[in-house]
């Protein structure tokens, strides 16, 4: 496979909106180029004729009736974030409107 | 956010004559199960911030999400009304995206392996010709299952708006609500009736789920929201359906997000016609981008361009198993399928006894189900046809809302019109009372009775004071009275006038006739 390269790292840390210095994208890149490396060890599998799999057991159709079971209290639900307000959970200004 | 714009635009009709438009239209549908989509949490419209919110719709470690089986049952009569196809196997996939409305830090979506594809849905539009309708068929790419996100409050800001905000505040409430999302084809060949189009689409397709009752479909709730692609290629001729005109390759699309009635729908299509025009005619080129309609101002204005962000890397959901519908599943939902609304009102109109133009005014006017009602509650068809398409209709009209709509926020049913109907057959309203009657009504002031016994409203009972009115009418009018005995019973119209007058409108028109050519010995 193609070498990972700093901009692949970059546009990765941009959308898992992870700010990294450019220390840190060089550091990452070596790492993750190992790590990619390593884990490519799994690309050696023969895999002619297996048919991709999604799922570890041969299951489907696993559904639940729609009958509403008890939610958590707000207060349990918002004790779990770093920050709340008025019942909701307060998170950081959204940079670019959607 | 400003909602105006410095965007040029060009005539409607001038864009027409250079080009060409293409629509895609995406259709949000909220479905009404009693619990989400992943987990057991109750949907209820409305209910206090997080109060319907679990490990699995809060993205929670560990959580387990499993199937709601109304869900996936709704996805697929959803695409059997669809005349779609319906997967034999299918999986849900994580669509990852990081912004505070989803927990997860994705969405559990269909990606390349949709519950149903290949569908169509005909739609009744006004013919070419002006008179009569035709049909339009719009192809369905495909429908698949997903789930709503949570709703975002914006504090700090000085617009109200995302920017600007200090910070935002998160209600998971909706977050996990089975959604499940229609796709079209693109849509060639409607030429200058794209917009008409559109809005007929979305309108139809509304009215098909409602037969199927799987959502409130409330576009001003959001439980239906609709998306708007459009671009433009250039004009080959004068039939946009030709072979050399859909053989022009798509222009650059837009893509306007929640357009919330169906007017809207159809304004939203013809100001991008007529801003992307502007922008082509100039030299310029359309930005592949997001736009935001602007319900106030009929306008869109300029989102975000599609960027390394929309790179959402979607892979299969290990957390859920494949679904898998038997074909016996299948083909049992298929034949409990309700008659399409289509057929219903063929069958209603044909029973109805409507003209061709009277038909017309009812499908434009959104009025077939109320009519419906009206009927079964006790009037005639025709009566209910008058009432509604009347105050109503223009009232609904006024304020941008389709009938059935303002009919809720005002509080006027079936009932209401029916029990009007009835007043005046009873012979205690007169048609003029029963307008005032009607308006009062609109107005909040309660049932037909209630309000024609608070405003007084009642045709005048007593026989007596209408003879007198027509006898001192007669007195004043020698002439005219003459020539009725004469034998022109037309001219007894402008005695009547005279006689309500004398009424103050209270009396029935009808018989104030009666008497005056008994009284002057002429037959009615
Ligand atoms: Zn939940």
């Amino acid at each position: 496979m193609a070498d990972l390269t700093r901009d692949d790292v970059a546009h990765l840390a941009s959308l898992a909106r992870i700010d990294l210095s450019d220390a840190e994208l060089d550091t990452m890149v070596g790492e993750l180029a190992s790590i990619i490396s390593s884990v490519a060890a799994v690309q050696q599998a023969p895999i002619d004729g297996v048919e991709p799999m999604s799922h570890p057991m041969p299951i489907v159709n696993v559904t639940r009736p729609d009958e509403v079971r008890a939610s958590l209290t707000p207060e349990a639900a918002l004790a779990m974030a770093p920050a709340s307000e008025i019942e909701r959970f307060a998170v950081p200004r959204i940079l670019t409107e959607d | 956010m400003a909602t105006t714009t410095t965007d040029d635009v060009l005539g409607y009709d001038e864009a027409l004559t250079t080009f060409d438009p293409v629509m895609g239209l995406e259709v949000h549908v909220e479905l009404g199960t009693r619990t989400k989509m992943f987990c057991g949490c109750a949907t209820e419209f409305g209910a206090e911030p997080n109060t319907q919110v679990c490990p699995v719709c809060l993205g929670l470690p560990g959580a387990l999400p499993v199937v709601n089986e109304i869900g996936v049952e709704s996805a697929i009569r959803m695409g059997l009304a669809l005349n779609c196809s319906i997967a034999q196997w299918c999986r849900f996939a994580r669509k990852n995206y990081f912004y505070p409305d989803m927990p997860k830090n994705f969405q559990t979506s269909q990606y390349d392996e949709p519950i149903a594809f290949d569908g169509y849905l005909d739609v009744e539009i006004p013919a070419a010709t002006g008179e009569g309708t035709e049909i339009f068929r719009v192809e369905i790419e495909r429908a698949h299952m997903e789930e709503d996100t949570g709703k975002s409050l914006h504090v700090g800001g000085a617009t109200g708006r995302i920017q600007g905000a200090e910070y935002s505040l998160v209600d998971f409430n909706r977050a996990g609500i089975p959604l499940i999302e229609i796709v079209t084809r693109p849509i060639a060949g409607a030429g200058e009736r794209a917009p008409e189009v559109a809005k007929a689409f979305v309108g139809a397709l509304r009215d098909l789920l409602r037969s199927l009752e799987v959502s409130d479909l409330k576009m001003e709730q959001g439980s239906m929201r609709c998306d708007v692609n459009l671009s433009l290629r250039a004009k080959a001729g004068d039939d946009p359906t030709s072979p050399e005109q859909l053989a022009v390759p798509l222009g650059t699309r837009s893509e306007t997000k929640n357009v919330n009635s169906l007017r809207s729908v159809e304004r939203a299509v013809r100001y991008e016609v007529c801003r992307h025009a502007a922008v082509l005619t100039s030299g310029g080129s359309v930005l592949q981008e997001t736009r935001h309609w602007h319900e106030d101002t009929g306008v869109t204005t300029s989102g975000r361009e599609k960027s390394d962000a929309d790179d959402y890397r979607y892979f299969p959901e290990p957390d859920l198993v494949p679904v898998a519908p038997s074909r016996e599943w299948v083909e049992e939902l298929r034949s409990a399928l309700p008659e399409p609304p289509a057929l219903r009102r063929k069958r209603l109109l044909g029973e109805w006894g409507f003209s061709g133009l009277e038909m017309r005014d009812v499908i434009n006017a959104g009025a077939i189900e109320l009519i419906e009602a009206t009927v079964a509650a006790g009037a005639k068809a025709q009566s209910a046809r008058k009432w509604w398409l009347a105050e109503p209709s223009r009232r609904a009209n006024t304020e941008g809302v389709d009938l059935a709509t303002y009919a809720e926020q005002v509080g006027i049913t079936p009932e209401h019109v029916a029990e009007l109907e009835s007043l005046i057959v009873a012979g205690r309203l007169n048609d003029k009372m029963a307008r005032q009657v009607l308006e009062g009504v609109l107005d909040g002031e309660g049932a037909p009775t209630v309000v024609a016994d608070a405003r007084g409203l009642e045709l005048v009972q007593d026989d007596g004071a209408l003879e007198a009115a027509v006898d001192t009418v007669i007195a004043a009018n020698p002439d005219v009275a003459d020539k009725i005995r004469g034998g022109k019973v037309q001219a007894a119209g402008a005695l009547i006038g005279q006689v309500m007058k004398e009424m103050k409108g209270q009396a029935d028109a009808d018989k104030a006739r009666a008497i005056i050519l008994t009284k002057l010995g002429v037959e009615g």
